[in-house]
């Protein structure tokens, strides 16, 4: 690890005012970030901590009636609290391990967007609105591809926000090794329709599967799927799985899902 | 009734207190006065031209001490073999240098080329990012059989190519068993690989180095499975510096399971610096330098038939495999693959006619050696793979197949020159099928039919060799070394007893069975007894621990060392009791004369020999402390038989193991329990060998499975609860304890099972698979199906 300065405003305004710094970095629970940079892949010149922030912590219902998930809030939180919305508590309880969870948070996943991530198939599927220091992103326009999201340099999330079906459920099939997700699919139902997305399996990052949501919205049983599946011309290929396999996971974990929801 | 104490008892393991609360001393948590760090700067391209190492930015950085390259070591030799193998034609096998540091060329990815020494660790490290590497990238050569055609890139320029022997065994049998062939009634023949392996030991490998002026004494403090190996083999053959001069200590040691046999650069370079530098150096492996210059495992591409007459004997067996070696021969390499390989071809059955061709090759990889089981995995394996296969294609049921052709009389001479002293394979499959409830498995079958899932049964036998021996037979094999094992046990003026063995613990319970044998035989308490190991300046003398030899052949070692102690304690004893020497008894730690109440404690005897007032001092001297070396006459030969049943899931693929049995021949057991978690320790490596592991290279030799982001290891929710017997003992005839060892079986039993019960389950289904090649992932199982 690269010597670094160490930040830990306990206000929003302090923290985007530290972030102006040049390379710096924001640190949520440090799950990504820190074995990287002790692995010297990156080298930030400041960190700047949001953990200190109070108004970044915790879980609460929308006046719309959604859950809201402050962006600095650790998976083991949400996986306890988040009862309202249990496909999302289900899924935070079963992200990577118990250290894991209780020091990562859920903007720093959104943030990061790895391409194996669980959150961001929830938030995609969920259609979340994620709030910014200085604006409100629709998950449909947050996720660009792997690694990449709406977010400008320096811009912080402060709150998940999370219309809740009526019915979910999140499917992960394990990678052996890292048990990140080789491919993981979120199904939401809701009265205007079936969100699916899919974790894990393409190049692009996380995505919506069309064909499936359409189908799934006049008929929201695993039996309606019969026959879809997924081109692999964009999924990844790698030591755990061909691009194939993948392609075929993501139609037997949709499947699945829609089973467990109902 | 169990025993409480000695024996055949299960006494709690007395290493763990320290070791589970925290209080362990391990090579890490030594630090000497005054240290510097090393760090390696290590080739990131896995074949190039060296053409120069700049240095002199790196130099003049903060904190740095002296930086080395290849040039500084020229005047030292390189890392030793310590296996010469003779090929087919008795050619002598190709061994190339092997340098401390890098020079005229990099040839895997990990090898190290400079060496940075500093006040701190990120001191070293910034440093190594400031040295200038100008290096000409060469073609990589990882695929074995890519590798010995004619004009592949050659990793090393002075050999001919890149094989480094042609190793045939037995030369004399090889017509006959193609003869055997021509006539069979049935071949069964399959291509497979055993997938290469990263020993991955919870704690990396530590060297510190440490160098006093005063005195010219050179300490090395390593996680070694054998320091008075590494004392040899770096002493004499790579830093020139004798014995009595050199110390190597290792103290705790985290797990070796084989990779922390060899003697490594980084230990060479410590000793070399802290004398250089004059000050202390220590190097502590990080994961990712573990899992790139840690001598991987296995790595095998082989082509095996079974030739069977009409009634379905075993008339014939020919193999033909490529061994890895890697870019350089690691300490015990070229041994792996022939004599701990071939030697056990026969495995349980009386094939008449065995011929095996090993073709041993040098790539662009990290090298490989001897890793839990080493080589009797190999040939486990393809063995019970090929015969299984066999079964299916006669339509015969596996069991029967195996029963019909068991070797029942014993001693047994193989074709491929061991001779088995003792054995009862037909017993360890009884109590496997017994344990396995193989009657119950239809309804099981349909069970998880009934969910979905596809249920199948794998069985196999093995057989493996322990105590590798005598040392005049290795010494013809192609050793460089003994392997006989020393004890010296020393008794206190008041009774206690410390027992200085050469065999090595790093996490085998020795302090506790050890001890327990020592106790049985004079009849004390085992809290009397002390073990001490892994110091050169303590123990006389070891070849330290592998191959599951510790019990066999240091704890005979033990047995010999202890019959000297009780002989001169009944001469004492004799004295003070005035009686004759013949009349003398020892029981429950006491000496009586035959026939009467006369008797004398353990303790006053003990005390006579350090205060020797009343003493036969004109026939015998003071002191109680014998040493005694013991090399075995024979291999030991556990053996056994393992189930295993699985599910498959058909939409993924995914194998979930349900249940897992294991019966096991060990000879005689010192402590149950132990040996009951030596055998799950096995199980857990062998199943993730089968499952999960898989050391990957791409084309260009970049290491795809570095961390474990991506190198699957075993965690606990993928294995089942073991159903585990060593009930089957046939004791082993020609060691003073009868027994055989169990470190390694569980990891050269367990992969065939597992492999067969996939086979088995994917078969029921209708798909027509016959085999699968190692590990047995989702991704692999699912392609298989479709």
């Amino acid at each position: 690890m690269y010597n670094f300065e160490f930040q830990k405003p306990d206000t929003i305004s302090d923290a985007v005012a530290a972030l102006g710094a040049e390379d710096a970095q924001a640190l949520g629970g440090g799950q990504t970030l820190l074995p990287t940079m002790k692995q010297r892949l990156a080298s930030p010149k400041v960190l700047v901590s949001l953990k200190g922030i109070a108004e970044l912590q915790g879980l609460c219902m929308g006046d719309d009636g959604s859950m809201c998930i402050g962006g600095a809030t650790n998976h083991a939180t949400v996986a306890v609290e988040a009862t309202s919305y249990p496909a999302l508590a289900a899924t935070a309880a079963h992200i990577g391990d118990p250290a894991v969870r209780n020091r990562g948070t859920i903007g720093g996943s959104l943030a990061n967007n790895d391409p194996s991530a669980c959150y961001p198939a929830a938030a995609l599927a969920s259609g979340a609105t994620i709030v910014s220091n200085s604006r409100e992103i629709l998950a449909d326009d947050f996720f660009q591809g792997m690694f990449t999201t709406a977010l400008e340099e320096g811009e912080i999330i402060t709150e998940v926000r999370f219309p809740i079906p009526e019915k979910a459920n999140y499917q992960k099939f394990l990678q052996p090794a890292s048990r990140f997700a080789l491919v993981g699919v979120f199904v939401a139902k809701f009265a205007d329709g079936v969100r699916v997305a899919i974790t894990g399996a393409s190049n692009d990052g996380v995505f919506r599967w069309g064909e499936a949501e359409e189908t799934l919205s006049t008929n929201f049983s695993p039996d309606a799927l019969q026959g879809l599946s997924l081109s692999d011309s964009d999924m990844i290929a790698d030591l755990h799985g061909t691009a194939a396999y993948r392609a075929h996971l993501c139609s037997v974990m949709t499947k699945r899902a829609v089973m467990a929801a109902n | 009734m169990p025993k409480d104490g000695g024996i055949g008892a299960s006494s709690k393991r007395r290493e763990d207190v320290r070791f589970l609360t925290g209080v362990g001393n391990y090579t890490d948590d030594i630090n000497a006065h005054g240290q510097a760090h090393v760090f390696f700067l290590r080739s990131d391209v896995a074949h190039g031209k060296l053409n120069a190492v700049d240095t002199t930015t790196a130099a003049a950085m903060p904190g740095v001490v002296q930086i080395f390259t290849g040039a500084d070591f020229e005047a030292v030799g390189g890392m030793p073999c310590g296996w010469q193998v003779t090929g087919k034609n008795g050619e002598v096998m190709q061994e190339p240098k092997h340098p401390v540091l890098a020079s005229e060329k990099v040839r895997h990815v990990g090898e190290p080329i400079a060496a940075v020494v500093a006040d701190t660790l990120e001191q070293a490290r910034d440093a190594a990012e400031a040295i200038l590497l100008d290096i000409t990238e060469l073609p990589a050569v990882i695929d074995m059989k890519a590798a010995v055609v004619a004009n592949a890139p050659k990793v090393h320029d002075d050999l001919a190519n890149n094989l480094c022997y042609d190793w045939g065994f037995v030369e004399e049998n090889k017509a006959a068993t193609d003869k055997a062939f021509l006539d069979a009634a049935h071949v069964t023949s399959l291509e497979l690989v055993n997938n290469r392996l990263v020993a991955n030991p919870m704690e990396p490998r530590v060297a510190l180095g440490e160098y006093s002026q005063g005195t010219d004494e050179h300490t090395l403090y390593t996680t070694s499975q054998n320091p008075h190996v590494i004392r040899l083999l770096m002493g004499a053959f790579v830093l020139g510096i004798p014995e009595h001069k050199l110390r190597v200590v290792s103290p705790d040691v985290g797990g070796g399971f084989g990779t922390k046999i060899f003697h490594y650069q980084e230990e060479a370079f410590c000793t070399f610096a802290a004398k250089a530098c004059k000050r202390p150096v220590k190097w502590t492996s990080s994961r990712t330098e573990a899992f790139m210059s840690d001598a991987h495992g296995r790595d095998h591409v082989t082509k095996i038939e079974l030739a069977l007459d009409a009634d379905n004997n075993f008339t014939a067996l020919r193999t033909d495999t490529y061994a890895n070696m890697g870019a350089y021969l690691s300490t015990f390499a070229p041994s792996v693959p022939t004599w701990l390989h071939g030697t056990l071809m026969a495995g349980n059955y009386k094939t008449p006619l065995i011929y095996v061709n090993v073709k041993a090759v040098f790539t662009n990889t990290v090298p490989v050696d001897a890793y839990r089981g080493a080589g009797r995995p190999e040939a486990t394996f393809q063995l019970e793979r090929v015969v299984d296969k066999a079964a299916r294609e006669l339509g015969v049921d596996p069991i029967a197949l195996r029963r019909q052709n068991f070797i029942t009389e014993f001693p047994y001479a193989t074709p491929v020159a061991v001779e088995y002293d003792t054995g009862d394979y037909h017993a360890t499959m009884d109590k496997l099928e017994e344990m396995g409830d193989f009657s119950g498995f239809e309804a099981r079958r349909k069970a998880s039919e009934a969910s979905g899932k596809l249920r199948g049964l794998g069985v196999n036998c093995y057989i493996e060799a322990c105590g590798i021996a005598p040392s005049n037979l290795v010494g013809q094999l192609g050793a460089r070394a003994g392997l006989y094992e020393s004890a010296t046990v020393r008794v206190n003026a008041t009774g206690g007893l410390v027992v200085m063995t050469g065999s090595h613990s790093h996490g085998q319970g020795h302090e506790t069975a050890f001890a327990q044998v020592v106790a049985e035989m004079i009849g004390i308490d085992e809290s009397m007894i002390e073990i001490v190991h892994g110091d050169t300046a303590k123990v006389p003398m070891g070849m330290g621990t592998y191959g599951s030899r510790s019990i066999a052949v240091g704890g005979s070692a033990m047995v010999r060392a202890t019959e000297k102690i009780i002989n001169k304690a009944k001469k004492i004893a004799s004295h003070l009791l005035e009686a004759s020497e013949s009349d003398i008894e020892l029981k429950d730690g006491a000496f009586s004369v035959a026939g009467t109440d006369k008797s004398v404690a353990w303790g006053d005897v003990t005390l006579a020999a350090y205060v020797p007032h009343n003493y036969p001092l004109e026939e015998i001297e003071p002191g109680l402390e014998e040493t005694a070396f013991y090399d075995p006459s024979n291999f030991t030969y556990p053996a056994g038989a393992y189930c295993c049943e699985v599910e498959v899931d058909p939409e993924t693929g995914k194998v979930s193991i349900e249940r897992f049995a294991a019966a096991d021949d060990f000879g005689n057991i010192i402590n149950p329990m132990i040996v009951t978690g030596q055998v799950h320790g096995g199980l857990a490596q062998g199943i993730g060998q089968a499952l999960l592991e898989n050391c990957a290279y791409d084309e260009n030799g970049q290491l795809l499975s570095a961390s474990y982001m991506d190198y699957a290891m075993p965690r606990a929710d993928d294995l089942p609860m073991f159903s585990v017997d060593h009930s089957c003992q046939t004791p082993c005839t020609h060691n003073p304890l009868g027994v055989k060892g169990c470190g390694e079986a569980g990891a050269i039993g367990s992969p065939p099972a597992v492999v067969n019960a996939v086979v088995d389950a994917l078969r029921s289904a209708g798909k027509d698979v016959t085999h699968i090649d190692m590990p047995l992932s989702p991704d692999r199982v699912w392609a298989a199906m479709q």
